[in-house]
């Protein structure tokens, strides 16, 4: 049954699935926020056997299939691997305005990078290899934005 | 692996809005297509796997809204939320399996109807990345970088894939967005996420698509030109994109490995005829094709711009258009095995390779392409 819609003004049935969630971040994460608050470092966790260190933090090992041993501190300060600058106000940037720069940073002493946000420098100037340290908020809540971005050292 | 057969598709064109058809009306036509060009009825479907995600249709159990229109009463139906490759994958594992002699398996999406953003932004880790604002685009954007930073790839080669795939299009009746465009078109469109800019991206779109797979036994007794599956098999990279060296696509690698070994396909490069890929961004056709094995890292572009992979050229790369003329996820899977199947048999007029015997067909999840499932389908037995 085909309809011409063009000289029809729609009756749109719209919607919104609000459903909250609280999600437990269970001990790893949990001693990741903790030493934010109380170290201002970056807790990653180190794999007993293959030496691997893991940011953001692993209670086991991916790629062993082990228990993660033992928690290092790092200072956070790293490397750019990879970005982008986000131009366009995608909906999923909230509550951010463009431009956004979206980086993965590989910690010193870390085997990953981890995803967050640069600040305090012009696009334009962002390269993969910039040295970048994390800077803290004053205030921590316990949640990744208690790191409120990564900047040139 | 004994034989299993694909002896119908199904597709609804590929559109940015559906406004006249709901979920089950999508599967409704795609689903009869399939059976018409299989020339069976819905009593020979023994078994149906719908794929679909509850998150893009706004729906839990989501693949309750195409039951109906997809015949599953007194059947069994099971959905995977996942691409089309996967759902056609599990398809297939059931007729292995003993169990059943046919399955169907459809797949849908309506992108008009949700914030694509918001649904991918929700892939990224609640606790570590999601209130960061990641999302598909801005993910995929740094994998582009690191790809063309590794190898040394321009956004005018990349540039190449858009120009080529919407050209292609012309030719497709089930594309949304068939295009004359040139490279300097493409440099000029929106920057979205810097490398990606608007004619690099694949577009928001509805659409739904259904094969029909049999085991030998029913391909011979119901299909006149089945096309068989030669190997298949899918495997994932880790979840966190900072685990992952995003210019590498390992998991594609080793998914191409197993079903080129099931097929018995020592030198793709040369063996395979015709390929069908998941070009969501224009860099990604060619990162894919390297990890198809059909280039050697980082050499896509170079045999892109001598023609290769054309229509008309020696291997031709998303003759259908490709995701960036159409990107219904989820279905989008389907439709590169339902274009490789045209091609097989010989069915794809204008943009036919003449003599096809081999095809690829691939499919991915995940951000940036986690997992990926690799189809080489054949016109032979």
């Amino acid at each position: 049954m085909e309809q011409d819609l063009s000289k029809v003004t729609p009756l749109v049935y719209e919607s919104r699935i609000g459903v909250p969630y609280n999600w437990w971040a269970g001990q790893t994460a949990s001693h990741f926020f903790e030493t934010i608050a109380h170290d201002r470092k970056l807790a990653a966790t180190k794999c007993g056997q293959c030496g691997k260190v893991f940011v953001p933090p692993r209670k086991t090992c991916p790629e062993c299939f082990v228990d993660a041993t033992e928690w290092i501190n790092l200072s956070g300060t790293g490397t750019v691997v990879t970005f982008t600058v986000v131009s366009r106000k995608l909906a999923a940037l909230g509550s951010r305005n463009p431009p956004v720069i979206f980086a993965l940073i590989k910690p010193d002493g870390a085997d990953t990078a981890m995803l967050h946000i640069l600040g305090n420098i012009a696009p334009e100037k962002v390269h993969t290899g910039l040295a970048v340290k994390p800077v803290f908020v004053e205030n921590p809540k316990g949640h990744i934005t208690d790191i409120s971005h990564f900047e040139p050292v | 692996m004994e034989n299993i057969a694909i002896i119908g598709i199904g597709m609804i064109p590929i559109k940015a809005n559906y406004k006249t058809h709901n979920f089950a009306d999508m599967a409704w036509e795609t689903v009869n297509a399939a059976l018409k060009d299989a020339g069976i009825t819905i009593k020979d479907v023994e078994n149906v796997i719908t794929t679909s995600n509850d998150f893009w249709d706004g729906r839990t159990i989501s693949c309750m809204a195409v039951g109906d229109a997809s015949g599953v009463r007194e059947k069994n139906c099971s959905c995977v939320e996942g691409d089309g490759t996967f759902g056609a994958f599990y398809g297939m594992a059931r007729i292995l399996s003993g169990s059943y002699g046919t399955t169907l398996v459809t797949g849908h999406t309506k992108g008009s109807e949700s914030i694509s953003s918001l649904i991918t932004n929700a892939a990224f880790d609640p606790i570590y990345e999601r209130a960061l604002g990641p999302d598909m685009i801005s993910g995929c954007a740094m994998q582009a970088r690191a790809y063309m930073e590794r190898h040394g790839i321009s956004s005018r080669q990349t540039a190449l894939v858009s120009v080529k795939n919407h050209g292609n299009a012309k030719h497709n009746p089930y594309a949304q967005l068939p295009l004359d465009i040139s490279v300097d078109d493409v440099l000029n469109s929106e920057m979205i996420a810097d490398p990606l800019r608007k004619l690099d991206c694949s577009p928001v779109s509805d659409g739904c698509c259904a094969i029909i797979l049999a085991n030998e036994e029913k391909a011979k007794k119901l299909c006149q030109k089945p096309v068989w599956v030669k190997g298949a098999a899918f495997t994932s990279d880790a979840y966190f994109l900072g685990d992952r060296d995003l210019a590498d696509p390992r998991s594609l690698a080793a998914a191409a490995k197993k079903a080129y070994a099931m097929a018995g396909i020592t030198d793709p490069a040369r063996q395979v005829d015709i390929a069908e890929v998941y070009d969501a961004f224009s860099y990604q056709e060619l990162m894919w094709l390297e990890g198809l094995g059909i280039c050697e890292p980082g050499k896509a572009a170079h045999q892109l711009e001598k023609g290769r992979f054309n229509v008309g050229g020696g291997l031709p790369v998303n003759a259908s258009g490709g995701l960036l003329s159409g990107h219904p996820v989820i279905a989008a899977g389907l439709y590169r095995i339902a274009e490789c199947v045209r091609q097989l048999r010989g069915e794809a007029g204008a943009v036919q390779k003449d003599g096809a015997k081999i095809a690829v067909a691939q499919g991915l999840n995940g951000v940036a392409g986690q997992s990926h499932c690799v189809w080489v389908l054949g016109a032979d037995k």
